[in-house]
């Protein structure tokens, strides 16, 4: 097999693809990349298949060695990458020798950082997916010592190695569009005009569950019978808090679900860090 | 006869329908047979349908164009299921060992319902549940059917770690932890048997509609049952159940 190993690991690095299908009515929740954006762009610029599996490293990134030739290509938040201690860029093809060592400095803009390689990473598959979660996969996240098998570089393409130009708005636009959710109308007209354009400031609660803020909003909402919620879905709990759920949520909820974001918004969103202030826009 | 539906634009590939906002067992069939029916229907573009207590999310293949010709197709659909198939389910029975190693709030749900810890056991494995749906967890049965003698709020604080297996009570409702989790219910025995595997593409044997028996054994059984699960020999005894 060729390898990748793992010589140490940054805050949070698990392999994703686009996550699982059809099995939601047994509980398992739909886990995959929380950018699709950068991790489409990181596959599409090796001329990987979309659904192909990639890294996603939150925060910092981790120290790769690689026993192989390939190739890598870098996406989503800018955390200097390095290739044998000289500096490379996000957004190209990068060829890459056996012995290698891949490693990234402090970040810069956004929170999601991908790494593709040529063919994506053939690690374990469970329920469909090489999605990491606890209790599917056998590990829940990327450690030191970690051996991920890959392609073969046979195939080392003719890529066009020029960096592409990436809309910066992705990483610094704070608006995130919402659609009204099945509980908008159960609030009272005040609540409902309070809620239409709605600055938040992300906490440090968020991770790849749900995203949760500082603000409150005081409601009286009643909680609802457990019922079916998607990543995207924004719940507004008792105390007032606004939850929107991502990737890795459960499949199902009982807290009132005010809004749903639109897909761009759910790739934005998982770009922004705790601290950083995002705009919630509803059209009336 | 059917239920008067609610059908709503969710996110920008799905539609959620919702029945009267109630749990019981009539909903919960006519929620089955319509996902059944749509299931069984010639509409290409739904690549799956999730279910809970008294609603259904409809999810597309792709961003939904037409939303209101597309709940139109649905109602067609809701309103032509009584030429459905009979659905069948499966009546489960779940070996559950109830001594007070792992039933760790036995005794305190006697002393506040004032009942001895073998009515407890008597009462939960009395009566036949419905798994209403699965969720919370990967592979957690929520059950409807609990016998409101043994009804018990669930803790204020959750502990952080349950017991893989444990049976459990949270107010109206009872369920099985799958695997180790935090969890705020009480717990009141352990199942030896597998309620979540990964390995397999139908990854819980029980799903929505299926019907649970608690079977209580004593510690012996139930060692000789979690060895002969390990070892892939157990075979779990079930009975067909027709709607």
């Amino acid at each position: 097999m060729y390898m990748i190993e793992v010589l140490t690991s940054g805050v949070f690095d698990t392999i994703q693809d686009k996550g699982r299908f059809g099995v939601q009515n047994f509980g398992v929740p739909y886990s995959g990349v929380m950018d699709s954006y950068a991790s489409n762009l990181a596959n599409s610029i090796l001329g990987n298949a979309q659904e192909a599996a990639l890294i996603e490293s939150t925060f910092t990134g981790p120290k790769l060695k690689f026993h192989i030739n390939t190739m890598i290509s870098i996406t989503g938040a800018q955390m200097q990458p390095a290739l044998n201690g000289i500096a490379i860029k996000n957004n190209t093809a990068i060829s890459v020798n056996s012995n290698d060592i891949l490693s990234f400095g402090k970040l810069q803009y956004g929170l999601r950082m991908y790494i593709a390689v040529l063919g994506g990473f053939l690690t374990e598959e469970k329920l469909f997916s090489r999605s990491m979660y606890t209790n599917i996969t056998s590990k829940f996240r990327l450690q030191r010592g970690d051996m991920l098998p890959i392609h073969s570089s046979d195939a080392r393409r003719s890529i066009t190695f020029s960096a592409i130009k990436i809309d910066s708005d992705h990483f610094h636009n704070p608006l995130i569009d919402v659609l009204k959710g099945p509980e908008f109308d159960k609030l009272s007209p005040l609540q409902q005009e309070a809620l239409y354009d709605i600055e938040l400031t992300v906490s440090n609660e968020s991770n790849r569950m749900a995203y949760q803020f500082n603000e409150r909003f005081k409601n009286d909402l009643a909680p609802i019978i457990t019922s079916l919620v998607l990543p995207g879905t924004v719940q507004l709990t008792p105390s007032g808090q606004l939850i929107i759920l991502m990737k890795d949520c459960q499949t199902t909820g009982g807290y009132p679900r005010i809004f749903q974001l639109t897909s761009a918004s759910l790739n934005r969103l998982s770009q922004k860090i705790f601290g950083d202030k995002t705009r919630l826009k509803c059209k009336k | 006869m059917g239920y008067n539906l609610t059908y709503r634009h969710f996110s920008e590939r799905s539609i959620l329908v919702e029945w009267p906002s109630d749990i019981n067992e009539n909903i919960l069939r006519d929620v089955l047979g319509f996902k059944n029916r749509l299931e069984h229907s010639n509409i290409k573009d739904i690549v799956q349908i999730n279910s809970a207590y008294s609603s259904l999310l409809v999810i597309y293949v792709s961003t939904i164009d037409n939303v209101y010709d597309e709940i139109k197709r649905l109602k067609v659909e809701y309103s032509s299921r009584d030429c459905l198939d009979r659905l069948v389910f499966k009546l489960w029975e779940i070996p559950v060992c109830y001594d007070k190693e792992f039933g760790i709030d036995l005794e305190e749900i006697s002393e506040e319902k004032n009942c001895s810890i073998s009515q407890i056991i008597q009462l939960h494995s009395q009566p036949i549940y419905t798994v209403y749906f699965v969720g919370f967890l990967p592979g957690f049965l929520y059950l409807g059917g609990l016998d409101k003698g043994l009804h018990f709020p669930r803790k204020v604080s959750p502990r952080l770690q349950i017991k893989k297996g444990a049976v459990a009570i949270g107010g109206a409702q009872a369920g099985i932890y799958p695997n180790a989790s935090p969890g705020g219910w009480n717990i009141i025995g352990n199942s030896p048997l597998e309620f979540f595997n990964p390995n397999h593409d139908i990854p819980c044997f029980a799903k929505a509609g299926d019907n649970i028996k608690f079977i209580p054994v004593d510690r012996d059984v139930y060692n000789q049952i979690l060895m002969d699960v390990q070892n892939g020999r157990y075979h779990i005894k079930s009975q067909d159940v027709y709607d």
